[in-house]
């Protein structure tokens, strides 16, 4: 490791709970404390808190951010209402996609959630191209922390703990908590497929506020458990999530990657011309979901097989704990990507029999 | 992490303990740590012929797939086939449960050339993954 890695303020406390640590887009970061299988299953039937402060958290402000923002967002965030959160990507003007953000309309601001590996490329991004107009932007990712408390559970947990009803806060709402001259923010999302909340707290409150959540190593929360990156990436693959470096990157548009909804053909932004173009022309690539005999993984890159010819290419793949089966996203061509296509996947130096599916592959109170 | 003294290892993280002519072996609990959950674990025929360092089979997780590799010659009497429907056994007891094969040893002193629990502590502590 050749640059030094970021810490989180919650360090310490993953340290304290035996968490494994690795390298993560330049951070340092919990991987598993109890065990994926086992966070992804206590996700799934409680609550699992995970830190998530290392995705960047940036603010603009100014009288041009609606416009700016609109211009370089593929959704459209006109009249966007204050205390929303909009899912959108950012595209090269080819269409690329050069991330995937969370933008939030504050009464003064706006904020932006990016991913950590594409900071500094979204932050130069911005710069580029606020030039000329009243766009101020600050990076908070340092000055704060991002927990993601995640589970069936979450929400009469979180109004045992803190005396309030989060239930009328709706999905992709937030609500600002002033706590003197620092705020609580917190957003009904998430990336698991449960309800809960993403909270961003300031950074030297992060490791007081969150032991009353966890407890600690010696006397744990009986239902509250910390969960790590390996549990967060097998529980966003069974709710299809598309995760940056995988489903999404500058080789692919938006569109492509199935996130369409995301999408406002019928507005001005980077990237639109080239989407309105490709979607006129049809798509020759479709992102689908694989369900793999066995119980083998297939990775990231894997070849995806018809009888001889090679149709595609695995984006991420894991061994679903909820459904015991191994499952996969892909890229195939458009042709071959009707739901019960049947397939062959590269697993090791063997090749596995798969079909497509539906996604998501796992839809929470429901099973499919 | 306590590495058993009565064994010898390799430096690709395998285990090698012998009881008469017969070594078993598996993968070292910081292996089985690394790797994370096990999904699957390929393994031999019985009666496989193995060269030294010769793969012996894979071990998958959630996050990584690793080849296992034997460190002596011999061939395959017997494997873990409890394995194919609990990998996860290696999560949690890699050094007992955990075994992978069993190796009939061609050679008298088959573990004479690896290193011990202790050189094998200094390993991973000054190569660190």
């Amino acid at each position: 490791m050749s640059k030094e890695l970021l810490q989180t303020p919650l360090y310490d406390l993953h340290v304290e709970f035996g968490a494994r640590m690795v390298e993560f887009a330049g951070w340092e970061m919990p991987v598993q404390f109890a065990g994926i299988t086992k966070e992804h299953n206590h996700t799934r039937t409680a609550c699992s808190v995970f830190d998530v402060s290392h995705m960047g958290r940036l603010r603009l402000t100014g009288d041009d951010c609606e416009a700016f923002l609109n211009r370089i967002c593929t959704r459209n965030l006109t009249d966007a209402e204050v205390g929303r959160s909009y899912y959108s990507h950012v595209c090269r003007a080819d269409g690329g996609i050069l991330d995937d953000v969370i933008v939030s309309r504050f009464e003064e601001s706006w904020g932006i959630v990016c991913n950590a590996s594409n900071r500094e490329k979204i932050t130069s991004w911005i710069d580029e191209h606020r030039k000329g107009r009243d766009v101020e932007l600050v990076d908070e990712t340092r000055s704060t922390a991002m927990i993601a408390c995640q589970g069936p559970k979450t929400l009469e947990l979180a109004q045992e703990l803190t005396g309030s009803d989060m239930s009328s806060l709706k999905r992709y709402r937030f609500s600002v908590r002033e706590v003197g001259p620092m705020s609580i923010v917190t957003y009904r999302c998430g990336y698991t497929g449960e309800d809960g909340f993403e909270v961003v707290i300031p950074a030297g409150l992060a490791p007081v506020l969150v032991p009353r959540l966890l407890g600690s190593k010696d006397q744990p929360h009986a239902v509250i458990k910390p969960a790590g990156l390996g549990a967060r990436d097998t529980l966003r693959i069974e709710a299809a999530m598309p995760l940056y470096g995988h489903e999404l990157s500058e080789e692919v548009d938006s569109l492509t990657a199935g996130q369409s909804w995301c999408v406002d053909l019928n507005k001005d932004f980077i990237g639109a011309d080239a989407m309105r173009k490709l979607n006129d022309g049809g798509l020759s690539r479709r992102l689908v979901g694989l369900e793999l005999d066995g119980r083998r993984i297939a990775r990231q890159h894997a070849g995806v097989y018809r009888a001889s010819r090679t149709v595609g290419k695995v984006s991420s793949g894991t061994l679903s704990p909820t459904l015991g089966t191994s499952i996969a996203m892909a890229f195939v061509n458009a042709d071959d990507a009707a739901e019960g296509t049947t397939m062959e996947v590269e697993v090791g130096s063997k090749r596995t029999a798969a079909k497509v599916v539906g996604l998501p592959f796992y839809k929470r109170g429901a099973s499919r | 992490m306590t590495v058993p003294t009565d064994r010898r290892y390799a430096e690709t993280h395998e285990w090698f303990l012998i009881d008469g002519d017969v070594v078993t072996m598996g993968i070292t609990q910081y292996a089985a740590d690394e790797l994370t959950d096990i999904t699957y674990v390929e393994l031999p025929e019985v009666g496989t012929r193995l060269g030294m360092g010769d793969t012996i089979g894979e071990v998958e997780s959630v996050k990584a797939t690793s080849e296992v590799f034997s460190a002596i010659a011999g061939s395959i009497v017997e494997v873990n086939a409890a394995l194919i429907d609990h990998p996860e056994m290696i999560n949690d007891d890699a050094f007992e449960d955990g075994w992978i094969v069993k190796i009939k040893a061609d050679s008298k002193d088959p573990l004479s050339s690896l290193i011990t629990a202790a050189e094998y502590e200094s390993h991973i502590a000054n190569n660190p993954s």
